[in-house]
């Protein structure tokens, strides 16, 4: 990485053709920390963990090893991975899974035996048709290779796995919901209390859910250490992290830097990351963690890569995608797109959501094309309000999952940010973009 | 006489057995019936439901969930173009519009030849080549209108037969062993666990 000298640590394979064999992954060190891991005791890799301070790359940030601890008090039975990567503009899993796949199954491994877990299930969307042929494919390989299986490197552990095919549904990317998937249902969330997955998961049973990215991180915390993890980034945000760079930027695609130590202005404007606004235009807004998380402005691009910093200011890291929108973007547009999004995925259980979405989507609709109303404004805002009482970060809840209260964000960053365009709209009787 | 042919039925059961429960099975025999007729037939979910020990209801449910489980026929291609916001940034919106003119249907049609549907999708995680689109789940790069067109007569000569095979084929790679862990060790493995904790539990009722 150029802008600081922190080691790649879960993208180093990923420059070479056959970066998913499992000959290029023996060639470049593969299971030598499954190995090491084994020889130690579950307690001492689960601890290794925690002092890597790994927070879940997923979104939410919950730390890995606490996770882990709250669990192991449990007798755990399941180990789930949460590959169903659908939150817009994040491509991140997607490129991990396709390109590297021994390295998420060798952190599933060592994971497994750190909970003492005998099944693991690795739940990949069903639109990953290439990802799961390579998943699956490195799952035979990693069988015969002793790696996976009964009585793994003659160690006394034994792990089965089963890759798992979603079949289109955002909402299977919140953990309840996945496990209700996984269970052959619809993916309606479950209410949390009292289905938190580390005491009523899958089946019923206790359950830790990890995502694919904290998976890939494993290996190389039990090769080098927690603290050699720990002392990258800063504060509560060690390590590197993957972000999935999209929008209107010259190199669109994913960068692993080392959190706190770059800033947004970095991944955007540095020759060898963002490369900057495309057609030299101005940026005019970001969203700095996937749709569900508040915008921010020109203002706030100095701000550090990091889940507090990024929190303080009023938005979140959440699943590490950063959208850029330069000068030539519609924000109604862009509004009503997220909005619809939403509205096609709410999954129907909660009248706030699948209502108001709809609602909202079919409003910000008629203020682009032109028959708003100015009152439109603050009926959006009031729609909102209902959703996500207060309409503020983070989001009151009215509903049984997150879904509900992601709604309002693009809205009311929207009106919020750039309330004179959407007047324009009204005005003019149409889109000035058009 | 059964409604899936045998090769299908016999994966179907060895996915059955990867599952502590048979109704996880659920959608990973959905795809497989799909693989066989291109869309989930009445017939299939009866049998699906049979396999995985559920209702027809349950089945239906299920499938009726899911963005890529079709209940009523598909063309031999979905063309699934995302148009959520990367790839509305890129252009996603007027390349929807340029297939709908190149197909002569709306999203959510399928040509009166029943060669392509169209479907605009959500997000496909593939957002640093706008606009994405896939066919049969399968990313084909960035598109332009004109590339698209391109795309369409590819299809139709059959020219990406080799990486795009006929719609409901998803996973190509079987898995080569089934399960290795005994499932008595599992069992054993809970139960000790479990006296661990009401073990635990004791010892903190007794300094309590």
């Amino acid at each position: 990485m150029a802008i600081t000298d922190a080691p790649k640590i879960i993208t180093s394979r990923l420059g070479y053709d056959d970066s998913y064999t499992i000959e290029r992954y023996l060639a470049s060190g593969g299971y030598e920390a499954l190995r090491k891991a084994l020889s130690m005791t579950p307690e001492a890799v689960a601890a290794e963990v925690d002092a890597a301070s790994l927070l879940g790359r997923g979104g939410a940030g919950f730390p890995a090893g606490r996770k882990w601890s709250m669990l192991r008090k449990n007798p755990l039975t399941y180990l789930v991975i949460n590959g169903d990567e659908s939150e817009p503009a994040t491509f991140k899993d997607h490129m991990l899974i396709e390109g590297d796949p021994h390295q998420i199954l060798e952190g599933v491994l060592i994971s497994a035996y750190a909970l003492q877990v005998s099944q693991a299930f690795i739940y990949l969307r069903g639109e990953f048709a290439l990802g799961l042929e390579r998943l699956q494919q490195a799952l035979n390989e990693a069988y015969a290779h002793g790696a996976v299986g009964a009585d793994i490197f003659g160690s006394g552990f034994s792990l089965d796995v089963v890759v798992h095919p979603g079949a289109g549904a955002y909402i299977c990317g919140e953990e309840t919901a996945l496990l209700e998937s996984l269970e052959g249902k619809r993916g309606f969330p479950r209410i949390k209390p009292p289905n938190f997955p580390a005491a009523i998961g899958l089946y019923g049973e206790p359950t830790v859910v990890n995502n694919v990215e904290t998976m890939a991180n494993i290996p190389w915390i039990i090769t080098n250490g927690g603290a050699a993890f720990a002392a990258l980034g800063a504060g509560r945000s060690t390590g590197t992290r993957l972000f999935a760079l999209a929008g209107h930027v010259r190199n669109p695609g994913n960068y692993e830097l080392e959190m706190v130590k770059t800033t947004f202005r970095d991944l955007i404007y540095a020759p060898v990351l963002g490369g900057g606004i495309r057609s030299s235009n101005k940026l005019k807004a970001f969203i700095p963690g996937g749709v569900s998380a508040p915008w921010f402005g020109p203002d706030q691009v100095d701000l550090p890569l990091g889940q507090d910093e990024v929190g303080d200011a009023g938005s979140m890291l959440g699943s590490g995608s950063v959208v850029v929108m330069d000068s030539a973007t519609c924000m109604v547009r862009a509004s009503w797109r997220i909005t619809k999004f939403f509205s096609r995925e709410s999954c129907g259980q909660c009248t706030p959501c699948r209502e108001g979405a709809g609602w909202l989507e079919r409003i910000l609709f008629r203020i682009e094309n032109g028959a708003g109303r100015e009152e439109d404004l603050d009926l959006l805002m009031d729609l909102c309000d209902n959703i996500s009482p207060g309409v503020n970060w983070p989001p009151q809840q009215t509903t049984i999952c997150v879904l509900g209260p992601s709604i309002p964000s693009s809205i009311a960053s929207g009106i919020r940010m750039f309330r004179d365009e959407f007047l324009v709209h009204v005005k003019d009787g149409g889109c000035p973009f058009d | 006489m059964s409604h899936l042919n045998a090769d299908i039925t016999e994966r179907a059961k060895a996915l059955v057995a990867l599952y502590p429960h048979p109704r996880s099975a659920l959608i990973p025999l959905c795809h497989l019936a799909q693989e066989q007729d291109g869309w989930l037939r009445p017939e299939a979910i009866t049998e699906i439901a049979e396999l995985c020990g559920v209702t027809e209801a349950e089945a239906r449910g299920t499938a009726t969930f899911y963005d890529m489980l079709h209940v009523e026929p598909v063309g031999t291609y979905v063309l699934s173009v995302c148009t959520n916001i990367a790839c509305m940034l890129g252009g996603a919106l007027e390349l929807l519009e340029h297939a709908q003119s190149s197909l002569g249907v709306r999203a959510g049609g399928t040509t009166p030849d029943g060669v392509f549907t169209l479907h605009e999708a959500e997000c496909l995680a593939d957002c640093d080549r706008t606009p994405c689109v896939q066919v049969n789940h399968r990313y084909v790069g960035a598109q332009t209108p004109e590339s698209f067109d391109q795309l369409l007569d590819d299809l139709r000569a059959g020219r990406l037969a080799d990486s795009v095979p006929p719609h409901g084929t998803l996973v190509r790679v079987r898995r080569s062993s089934g399960l290795q862990v005994d499932p008595q060790l599992i069992v054993r493995e809970r139960a000790a666990a479990a006296e661990a904790q009401t073990a635990r539990a004791g010892q903190a009722a007794e300094k309590a």
